[in-house]
């Protein structure tokens, strides 16, 4: 399954790829882009990802809730790159023989996509600063002005670092910048 | 002098052997802090950890490690983990997706 993709997400395809006769239930995300974050005006946003780590951990949360919720079926997509007002940035669909369930795994879906996937999203606001969410001790940066949406602003991490070890003498080379 | 050049020998064995060569890929503000979207670097550094407190200090990067995460090979890995030769390594700003 696809779980990241650069251009408009067809939720109806989606909704349709998780139709079941077993299924009495749908339930749906769709997580869209607004136009204000902590009062300020965004005029654009950008998501950049890690794919290749995006894509195993969307799968794996996927996997996790076929396995907690009694589902049919379940569906994922997030937006990456540059997107406008309004848009669908990300879309979760799930299917179930009862509501519960649907309704339980789409929470769960989205919330831990939203805590451990490697997606970054920068905000350009319309005083011409710009953030990368979460990332509040970045310094801000002049640039012209995007938007977006439902967001939660924390600071979860996948996983916390184990320990803090001394700075120790290490001989770093740059072999190559790419 | 013999046993001051077999000491001087050993040592350089030594440093040989606890060097590793990694490729580093940078995201969103590391990676525009940084300058490069990624890197292929030698070092000495035992675990992820000290790799990132090298990195931090030297290129003076904003992000302490208390708010980060870190991959190796495309998993999530431990900041104490070990650094092997050819790993590719992530560190995860903190995420702000969906």
């Amino acid at each position: 399954m696809i779980y990241l993709i650069e251009t408009t997400i067809d939720e109806r395809e989606l909704k349709q790829s998780i139709e079941d006769d077993r299924a009495g239930a749908i339930a749906a995300f769709e997580g869209r882009v607004r136009n204000h974050n902590d009062e300020k005006a965004v005029v654009e946003l950008i998501y950049e990802t890690c794919e290749s780590l995006a894509e195993k951990e969307a799968d794996r949360i996927v996997s996790e809730a076929k396995e907690k919720f009694p589902i049919l079926n379940a569906v994922l997509r997030h937006r990456t790159g540059k997107i406008k007002i309004g848009e669908l940035a990300v879309f979760v669909a799930v299917s179930s023989a009862h509501r519960q369930a649907a309704f339980q795994a789409c929470r769960y879906i989205i919330d831990e996509a939203k805590r451990r996937l490697a997606i970054w999203k920068k905000e350009t606001y319309a005083d011409g600063t710009s953030v990368w969410v979460n990332c509040q001790s970045c310094s801000a940066m002049r640039l012209g002005g995007a938007a977006h949406h439902e967001q939660e602003h924390n600071h979860h991490k996948h996983l916390k670092p184990s320990e803090q070890s001394a700075p120790v003498l290490s001989s770093i080379g740059e072999v190559a910048h790419e | 002098m013999g046993a001051f050049l077999a000491l001087a020998k050993i040592r350089l064995f030594m440093q040989k052997a606890l060097k590793k060569t990694v490729q580093i890929r940078y995201y969103a503000l590391l990676r525009e802090e940084r300058g490069v979207a990624s890197e292929t670097i030698v070092t000495c550094a035992s675990t992820l950890a000290q790799l990132y407190e090298d990195l931090r200090k030297r290129h003076e990067l904003s992000l302490s490690q208390e708010r980060m995460s870190v991959a190796v090979n495309d998993s999530f890995a431990n900041w104490s983990d070990p650094i092997a030769d050819q790993d590719v390594i992530v560190f995860v700003p903190p995420v702000a997706g969906g």
